[in-house]
């Protein structure tokens, strides 16, 4: 801080304690909500502190015992998540690293064009592009199908421009030595670009698991098997029930389950994914 | 070990600038050979082709014999210096030294003893399990080094490779790469912009100048006889004085005082080293009047700066040599470089 004014502490605290309490609090109630009865948080009053119903609402979620209200046990659709949501990080992982990799070490025709056509679809996410996406997902037969869930979501420019950006801070002479040292194009990038890019390799992955885990609208449109849910997708249908209150301990409970994943994620990364995010390693 | 041949090779790049043009050159197996010119003049694209980092688009370059136009850097037997150094930096030293010869499908022990001795030689043992970042600009000179020299090479090239050391540590670099090389016996092109690294380093000096050879020679031979202007200001420091002069009826007039002259008549530009000029009797044949202007003091000689018939001429004396402001300076006519107006030595 330049300035080192008390009032100036005591504000930034409130502000950053404000801040916290805005995005930590809803998932403070959820987790809340899960430990009660179904019928607490529709009383009115909205309880404080943890009830005493935990271990059985937990329990009855986990092993499927709340049938009336999903058709799908909810490991089947944490399973699905995880699937998608690797899917998803690695296939884009791979994808953009290379297509980087293309576009910023080789002279080939249309290189210019190439590299346009991939600014392009910074411009479509598949929201945009979701009904003919859809056609064409339905035309190759992949409605209900992994591939189906993740392959629209891979195809998207953001981290081969990151990649770019990693690979443009290389500095040429490094290339040079390579080749002096008898390393071809794939030596070189599994030698020397792979491991440089390594932090930014698991900050992205970082992001992109949480982004694919996250999904919501692409998974429910092209899926019409249960057998396919994942659990964002889940939780929703969850609550869509007709002639009944539901049942939001369990919703709640499903919900905090289904947070655990990226959390676990981030934390495990945590020090690549700072690092990623903030030096290179040049 | 190999000789370089290097005939006629041109380099237009890309965009059509013609960087190097017409370069014949032929450097001996063992040559210390030194590519010495201002900024922009085509070194490092005369030695980036010898590498085969630069497509060649005109010419030949053949190393020990065999045409390498064609050829990937790798295959050209040759290791290279950068100015960066260009170390792997998510590797040890001691990875840095292996990774080209691993590449090669080399026994691990033959790498291990290679690096070994590499290291020996630099004095870098103890810090073979360090990441380069981990060293000081020095260190990291050295392990690029031994990344060259494991190898074995048939010929070293280096570009610039001290320019981002301080100017003690590179006076002791150079010591050490030419005993290194010396040592070695491989041939080597060395880049520099630097005159003082070229006289000092080189067996011979290939000066370049807008993309061609001026001058080719050993380092005193170009300082004796530079072929131009060009070359006599680069080389040498402080650099020659060119003065305007005349040469009229078999005597040449400079500077107010008049030389026994050769040659054809009409007006030439006089080059005079600083270490050349020495104070005369104002009367005497061949004195000229110089005003001092400033006096820099080196410790081990005095440069004097002085004002002769008008144009600021410099002139090295003997430390503690006493300096007035009205003086004459005199020059032995066997010490003149005379030049035409086209800046091209006068055969004397
Ligand atoms: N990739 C390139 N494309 C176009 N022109 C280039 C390229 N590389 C160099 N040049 C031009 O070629 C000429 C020679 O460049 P070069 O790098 O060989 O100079 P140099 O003698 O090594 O200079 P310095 O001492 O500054 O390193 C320069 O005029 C430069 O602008
Ligand atoms: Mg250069």
């Amino acid at each position: 801080m330049v300035e080192n004014q008390r009032w100036l502490d005591v504000l930034a605290h409130l502000t950053l304690i404000l801040g916290v309490a805005v995005v930590a609090l809803p998932v403070y109630l959820a987790f809340v909500a899960s430990t009660h009865d179904p019928s607490a948080f529709v009383s009115g009053l909205i309880p404080l502190l943890p009830g005493d119903a935990m271990g059985e609402t937990y329990a009855a979620v986990l092993e499927g015992g709340v049938k009336s209200q999903m058709s799908v046990p909810i490991l089947l659709m944490l399973k699905n998540s995880l699937i998608v949501a690797l899917l998803i990080a690695f296939g884009k992982i791979v994808i953009s690293i290379l297509s980087a990799y293309a576009i910023v070490y080789f002279r080939f025709p249309f290189r210019q064009l190439a590299f346009w056509m991939i600014f392009i679809t910074l411009m479509l996410p598949v929201e945009v592009r979701i009904v003919p996406t859809f056609k064409v997902v339905a035309d190759l037969g992949l409605l209900n199908s992994y591939a189906g869930l993740s392959v629209p979501l891979i195809a998207s420019a953001t981290a081969t421009f990151l990649f770019r950006q990693v690979f443009l801070t290389i500095p040429d002479e490094l290339m040079e030595a390579a080749r002096i040292d008898g390393a071809g194009p794939f030596r070189f990038f599994r030698d020397v670009l792979l491991p440089l890019s390594r932090t930014n390799i698991a900050a992205l992955f970082v992001i992109l698991f949480i982004y694919g885990w996250n999904q919501y609208l692409w998974p429910i449109l092209v899926t019409t098997d249960e057998g396919f849910t994942t659990i964002v997708a889940g939780i929703k249908r969850m609550a869509d029930v007709v002639d009944s209150e539901p049942l939001w301990n369990y919703i709640m409970a499903t919900a905090v389950l289904a947070m655990m994943p990226p959390v676990l994620v981030v934390i495990a990364m945590q020090r690549l994914f700072v690092k990623g995010l903030v030096e290179t390693e040049k | 070990m190999a000789a370089i041949t290097i005939e006629n090779l041109g380099k237009t790049y890309a965009g059509g600038a013609t960087a190097v043009t017409g370069i014949d050159l032929d450097i001996r197996d063992g040559e210390f050979v030194v590519l010495v010119g201002p900024s922009g003049c085509g070194k490092s694209t005369l030695l980036r082709m010898i590498a085969g980092l630069e497509e060649i688009t005109e010419g030949t370059v053949r190393i020990g014999g065999r045409e390498v136009n064609r050829l990937e850097p790798a295959e050209r037997d040759i290791a290279m210096v950068f100015q960066n150094y260009a170390l792997y930096p998510h590797m040890t030293v001691r990875q840095n030294l292996s990774y080209g010869l691993k590449n090669r499908r080399m026994a691990r022990a033959e790498i291990t003893r290679r690096v070994d001795e590499a290291a020996r030689i630099l004095e870098i043992g103890q810090y073979l399990d360090r990441r380069p970042r981990a060293l000081s600009g020095g260190q990291r000179q050295r392990v690029a080094m031994g990344r060259a020299i494991v190898r074995e090479p048939a010929a070293f090239l280096f570009d610039e490779p001290l320019s981002n050391l301080d100017a003690k540590l590179r006076v002791t670099m150079r010591g050490e790469i030419r005993a290194l090389q010396r040592r070695l016996g491989t041939t080597s092109v060395y880049v520099t912009h630097d005159q003082l690294e070229a006289m000092t380093m080189a067996d011979r000096l290939v000066v370049l100048r807008g993309g061609r050879i001026e001058q080719v020679g050993t380092p005193l031979d170009v300082y004796r006889n530079p072929v131009s202007t060009f070359v006599a200001q680069f080389i040498g420091s402080p650099s020659m004085n060119l003065l305007p002069g005349v040469i009229d009826g078999g005597t040449l007039r400079l500077g107010g005082a008049r030389f026994a002259g050769t040659g054809a008549a009409g007006p030439v530009t006089v080059g005079i080293r600083a270490e050349d000029l020495t104070i005369a009797r104002p009367d005497a044949e061949g004195a000229m009047a110089a005003q001092l202007l400033t006096v820099e003091e080196l410790g081990s000689q005095r440069l004097g700066y002085f004002d002769i018939a008008g144009e600021r001429v410099v002139a090295a004396f003997p430390a503690g040599q006493v300096l007035r402001t009205d003086m004459a300076l005199t020059v032995s006519p066997a010490r003149l470089h005379l030049f035409d107006t086209s800046g091209c030595r006068i055969a004397a």
